[in-house]
């Protein structure tokens, strides 16, 4: 009858509602910061407000828009080694578990290793700076897929396998068949972590190893922000690696609703 | 024993008496490497076209005889033929066998017909043919206009019918159900039950049916082998001698209960030695 009635189905719908409640919030954060630093008064090269950050944007894309295509290049390219060299693992470890048990220590090793202490090293050895930060960033994203896909890959319905034998089905078979299937929501909710991952792996190798010249990426800029105390660009070039971030995820969600949501309970 | 159980081997019903054995057990048990009994030397012979229940309380071992007649767990003693050969031969002969677990066990991945016409595939069998004995296997239990739809789509009572559509497609000279409607609400169970006894004849199937159930049992079966936990052994061997199709009002008559009665208080009495021992 009112204007409450017509609002009802559009928040009521659980899809709306995972977009429209967290922009409302988003919303109301971006308002308070504009507020406090306006009214306190709070210099821009301390707390720039939101206005000040989405001004320096516009103003220095002929700056950050390239390295975020530098930092996007080197998160991409981790992300897709670390998918290729994961996956492959974990069917490693799957076919035999004497390798598995050899082996599982050390991709923990990996880990649990802070990709900090070792980027030098890898700096060091690689002379190619994008290679040595894809390199890193791989390090930093892959343990989750090893591990989650290797789950996955091991969690088949210890009936469905059965049934499989009973039919003698061959390793191959019973691998392609039923495992990989099995392995896939494992494998998309590893995807998710990952690419956050890598793109930490990304900006935290390029602190580490700091280089100038023409591949440069968002790291980079924050760095030289913070030696010329240019605070605005530093919080214009952390607001793109955060909307990189949840692009990133936003992406991987899809793709894993595009792929297995007609059939995996969590994805409906 | 009982008035009930008169039926001794000279008086077997002629159909049935020249049939060759399907499953052979001779001194068949399983001990466990860390010792536990799971089931004691079982002397048995399964004929052709039989329809045999396994019934009793759970840890008697009936499962697990269920499965090492798939060949699904190995015996730690004695002998177990089928058609007069080791289970591990089987695949070089003619004969073939499925096996209907207690859930539907369906990759929920896969429509109902791609979940069906699965066991085809793997047995090298495509296309038209493939096609046509899904098709119907679908129709044998009903699910025609389902074909497309995924398992989550379907009652449990419907995903367990696609479970037994995938193993009566490969067409099995023996079909090894372990508590198959044991999940299931009565409605649904007795519904089941009555087609699994027309897809039993029609088919010339022979089926060895594990259940908890002594009503299921009684229904159901042409024999029914009573068996006793802690440690796992066969107690008795009753033939339920009944004409078959047998009706919902089979239920209803006091032969019905008589049987049940007679089960009922063979695992009653071993549960008790079981108590007192």
């Amino acid at each position: 009858m009112n204007a409450k009635t017509e609002k009802q189905p559009l928040l009521a719908n659980p899809r709306y509602k995972k977009i429209i409640i967290p922009s409302l919030i988003a919303m109301l954060i971006i308002f308070t910061w504009q507020f406090i630093v306006v009214t306190a008064d709070i210099p821009e090269y301390i707390f720039p407000s939101p206005f000040v950050t989405a001004k320096t944007l516009y103003a220095d894309w002929g700056l950050l828009g390239p390295a975020l295509l530098y930092t996007l290049k080197v998160t991409l390219l981790s992300f897709l080694l670390a998918i290729v060299v994961g996956v492959s693992v974990a069917f490693v470890f799957v076919q035999n578990r004497a390798i598995e048990t050899a082996l599982f220590p050390y991709a923990v090793l990996l880990q649990v290793t802070p990709i900090v202490a070792i980027a030098p090293l890898i700096i060091i050895w690689i002379q190619n700076t994008t290679l040595a930060l894809v390199v890193c960033s791989t390090l930093v994203a892959i343990f989750p897929i090893i591990s989650n896909t290797t789950l996955g890959l091991r969690s088949v319905s210890p009936n469905l396998l059965a049934y499989f034998k009973l039919r003698r089905a061959s390793r191959l078979q019973i691998l392609f068949r039923l495992r990989v299937p099995s392995a896939m929501p494992y494998f998309f909710a590893a995807l998710q972590i990952a690419s956050g991952l890598s793109l930490v792996g990304a900006v935290v190798a390029e602190f580490v190893a700091g280089t100038g010249g023409a591949n440069t990426g968002l790291a980079y800029q924050i760095l030289q922000s913070g030696y010329q105390l240019n605070i605005p660009r530093m919080f214009a070039a952390l607001t793109l690696i955060s909307l990189t971030g949840v692009v990133l995820f936003a992406a991987m969600s899809m793709i894993s609703k595009l792929v297995i949501g007609h059939w995996h309970e969590s994805e409906v | 024993m009982s008035q009930i159980n008169i039926k001794s081997d000279d008086s077997e019903p002629i159909s049935s008496s020249n049939l060759p054995a399907a499953v052979e057990l001779l001194s068949t048990e399983k001990t466990y490497p860390n010792g536990t009994q799971a089931l004691l030397p079982v002397d048995l012979k399964i004929k052709q076209g039989e329809f045999v229940t396994l019934l009793g309380p759970s840890g008697c071992g009936k499962s697990t005889l269920l499965k090492m007649v798939a060949g699904l767990e190995s015996p730690s003693d004695g002998r177990l033929l089928l058609w007069r050969k080791p289970i591990d031969k089987l695949h070089e002969s003619d004969r073939t066998l499925s096996f209907v677990f207690q859930e539907a066990s369906l990759m929920v991945w896969h429509s109902v017909r791609k979940n069906i016409s699965l066991a085809l595939e793997l047995e090298g069998v495509k296309g038209q043919e493939a096609e046509q004995r899904v098709d119907q296997a679908l129709k044998l239990v009903g699910l025609e206009k389902f074909a497309d739809s995924l398992p989550k789509e379907l009652s449990g009572g419907m995903q367990m019918r696609v479970s037994i559509a995938r193993g009566l497609v490969i067409k099995p000279d023996l079909l090894l159900m372990d508590e198959p409607f044991g999940a299931l609400d009565e409605i649904t169970r007795f519904k089941l039950d009555s087609d699994l006894l027309r897809l039993w004849q029609e088919n010339g199937l022979t089926v060895i049916f594990v259940t908890h159930s002594i009503h299921e049992a009684v229904f159901l079966s042409q024999r029914v082998i009573v068996m006793a936990a802690r440690p796992g052994r066969v107690i008795a061997n009753i033939e339920i001698d009944e004409p078959f199709p047998r009706t919902q009002q089979f239920r209803l008559q006091p032969k019905f209960s008589q049987y049940a009665m007679e089960l009922h208080q063979y695992l009653e009495n071993a549960s008790i030695e079981e108590a007192t021992s």
